[in-house]
């Protein structure tokens, strides 16, 4: 018998005596908001980012370009993934700019200074940013090793809670991308639970809110 | 620095016993008090955010429940899912097996080193130590698992494995053990929690951008989409996840979630009752293989390891649902005093107490006495986000254990003297006789309070004090106060 067989088999053996029904007949009491009450998206949004220690900015599309080049700091290599708007990074002068190609390794990611991507979602309650890795967010390494991450925001991405950010993002996983959800720069709190920011992922998160 | 254990479970003394040794340790106890009131406070603050925390509570048992009783369907979908994913799926019915899959998989890539993302189900079935005896170094990357490495330790906690160890200790630590492994500690390291996270950052940095291999867990596997996630904070999970060829996933049977929905319940719950934050830093979610993006070539393999065994108890079976949180063991009056070593597994505290003995079964003197390890207060339950009723499983357990030494020939000194107390309690006047003779040693033993040991009553009075019998009995102030009255 295959581990497989056996497995499947222990399992059914150890149900005996739970009546056969089909999966996801059973309702499940979804008795908590699926849709949260929140009065100001936008200032719960920033409250709550600002709260893990990262910083965030409110923008008018116009001031975007500079907002950009201000954020990235003495930032001297920067890259940027290739669905990103190019005329954002027009006021980042003396920079130098690399639009992922997909073939940059780890290793030459770990030489270049900051990212900046554009998101899919932002959650006020939680302080939350998901990228659905689109052609704007790029590849998971590029929002990952390079030390600072410059993520743009538009309030109309803004949802209340969990459940509406979920459902936002749920069927670009289906469709086989991946997910990664960011609240505030990294972090632990390993020794003696103290917090502390700045680990292994950027150490520094600068969020862009616009509109 | 404190006490060196060695890095396996293999022999562990009843919890009495270990708890005993970890009472004495004063330094830890520090730690540990210091730490689970600071966790328990911010779990407490965030949870009480959350107006409808009991619904979610409620939903989360009733999705991992549905889950439970129709594993074996959401595992065919899951294998299903991912297989249409890209991704490879392996099956192992124990620890042994796992470990053969995962080894052979690593000796393919012709690599002697792999990166570790924190998991407690390569924790449970000793998957480093298994690498480690077929020459390939596993190197864990999570803040807290590498100091328990780097340590020679063992875990002390699910969540903040080094617990048990405070800023000065860690310092030492890595001071003298990480130039062996790697990258050493910079000279005149500080012992401030900022350095030390600095120090790791720089000694693990170089194995992330090399290694070829990563390992993970899971927190939660969907079947519907085949789509992995892990739960973090510190981004060593992603570099993991990300950044080599080939990634494997060792995930318990019992990690499935039907739809990506029910994730709205599970991230809610994980983040506020672990580390007591709104959310986690990051979580990384991964259906099977993304070409152009991180590991092309991704293996799951689904564990069974005595899971089953914990499915076929009907009370028992509720255990599963845990997600790994530790909300319980920061709330627990034993755990806070004795830590984690004392449980003798990867699985520490109240919910460690109810899983162990059923996954491994109550033969070892571990086993056996791990159901006792509770005052039976509640608290876990209270802060339990999946409601396993865990006091209800202590007692559950007892009565196997109970069972289990009651089929041996000769009766307990135990059951003898329940016996007696039978005999002593169904006759009335019996039961007088005994309360002048107990007002008796009431007289003699004076205003002493409390009995510490009793000769001959060892195995029940060593960790318990009784209370001197009173001087006067109830039923005698009762005669003489009230004798007359009819």
């Amino acid at each position: 018998m295959t581990a497989r067989e056996e497995i499947l088999g222990r399992v059914s053996a150890a149900l005996s005596d739970v009546p056969r029904s089909a999966p996801g007949a059973t309702s499940i009491p979804r008795e908590y908001a699926e849709v949260a009450v929140v009065d100001d998206l936008v200032a719960l949004f920033v409250e709550r980012v600002e709260d893990y220690r990262a910083i965030v900015e409110r923008v008018r599309p116009e001031e975007l370009p500079a907002a950009v080049a201000a954020a990235l700091g003495d930032s001297t290599r920067v890259v940027v993934p290739p669905g990103l708007d190019p005329s954002l990074l027009a006021a980042a002068t003396g920079v130098d700019i690399i639009t992922d190609d997909g073939s940059l390794t780890a290793a030459e990611l770990d030489r270049v200074d900051a990212v900046v991507t554009a998101a899919a979602v932002g959650i006020a309650v939680t302080g939350t940013i998901v990228l659905d890795h689109a052609p704007d967010q790029g590849r998971r390494a590029l929002s990952l090793v390079p030390d600072r991450h410059v993520c743009i925001v538009r309030t109309d991405q803004l949802v209340g809670d969990v459940p509406e950010g979920v459902a936002k993002v749920a069927s670009a996983a289906a469709g086989g991308r991946p997910l990664t959800w960011i609240s505030g720069p990294s972090a632990t709190s390993d020794i003696e639970l103290e917090r502390v920011e700045g680990v292994h992922g950027p150490r520094r998160l600068h969020v862009l809110l616009v509109g | 620095m404190t006490s060196q254990p060695s890095g396996t479970y293999v022999g562990m003394p009843a919890f009495p016993t270990a708890a005993k040794e970890a009472l004495d340790n004063h330094q830890q106890r520090k730690n540990l008090h210091h730490a689970t009131h600071t966790i328990r406070d911010k779990r407490a603050r965030v949870v009480g955010e959350v107006a409808d925390w009991e619904a979610l509570r409620v939903a989360g048992a009733a999705i991992k429940d549905e889950v439970l009783t129709h594993l074996e369907d959401y595992l065919v979908q899951l294998e299903e899912s991912l297989t249409r994913a890209g991704a490879t799926v392996h099956w192992a019915r124990d620890a042994a097996e796992a470990n053969r899959i995962v080894t052979a998989l690593v000796q393919a890539k012709g690599t002697d080193e792999v990166v570790k993302v924190k998991s407690m189900a390569t924790q449970e079935i000793e998957l480093n130590e298994a690498l480690e005896a077929a020459g390939i170094h596993a190197w864990e990357t999570d803040l807290a698992e590498l100091i328990v490495q780097l340590g020679h330790d063992r875990p002390s906690h699910i969540l903040v494995p080094a617990i048990h160890r405070n800023r000065a200790e860690i310092k030492e630590i890595f001071t003298h053990e990480m130039g062996k492994v790697g990258q050493p500690a910079p000279d005149g390291l500080a012992a401030e929690p900022a350095a030390l996270a600095e120090a790791a950052r720089v000694h693990l940095r170089e194995k992330f951008l090399r290694a070829k291999v990563a390992i993970s867990g899971a927190n939660f596997a969907v079947a519907e989409t085949g789509t992995l996630c892990v739960v973090e904070s510190e981004g060593n999970g992603r570099m993991c996840l990300t950044l080599p060829e080939t990634l494997i996933s060792v995930v318990g049977i019992e990690k499935v979630l039907p739809r990506m929905t029910d994730l709205e319940v599970f991230l809610q719950l994980l983040p506020r009752s672990s580390t007591g934050e709104r959310m986690n830093p990051y979580t990384s979610m991964w259906t099977g293989v993304t070409p152009g993006d991180g590991p092309q070539e991704v293996h799951v393999v689904l564990l069974d390891n005595g899971r089953t065994s914990v499915l076929e108890d009907e009370v028992g079976r509720q255990a599963l649902r845990c997600i790994r949180c530790s909300a319980c063991l920061n709330v627990c009056p034993v755990y806070e005093r004795v830590g984690g070593h004392a449980y003798g597994s990867v699985y520490p505290g109240p919910i460690g107490a109810v899983l162990n003995p059923q996954l491994r079964g109550t033969t070892s003197a571990i086993d056996k006495s791990l159901p006792y390890a509770s005052s039976l207060c509640g608290a876990c339950f209270d802060a339990c986000p999946v409601r396993i009723e865990i006091p209800e499983l202590l007692v559950h357990l007892r009565t196997r254990v109970v069972d289990e030494k009651r089929s041996h020939r000769l009766p307990s000194g135990e059951e003898l003297a329940m016996k007696g107390a039978a005999w002593l309690f169904s006759d009335a006047k019996r039961w007088e006789k005994a309360h002048k003779g107990a007002e008796l040693g009431g007289r003699v033993l004076g205003k002493k309070g409390t009995l510490g040991r009793i000769p001959g009553l060892g195995a029940w009075s060593d960790a318990r004090d009784a209370p001197t019998p009173p001087a006067e009995t109830f039923r005698t102030w009762w005669q003489r106060e009230r004798g007359t009255e009819k």
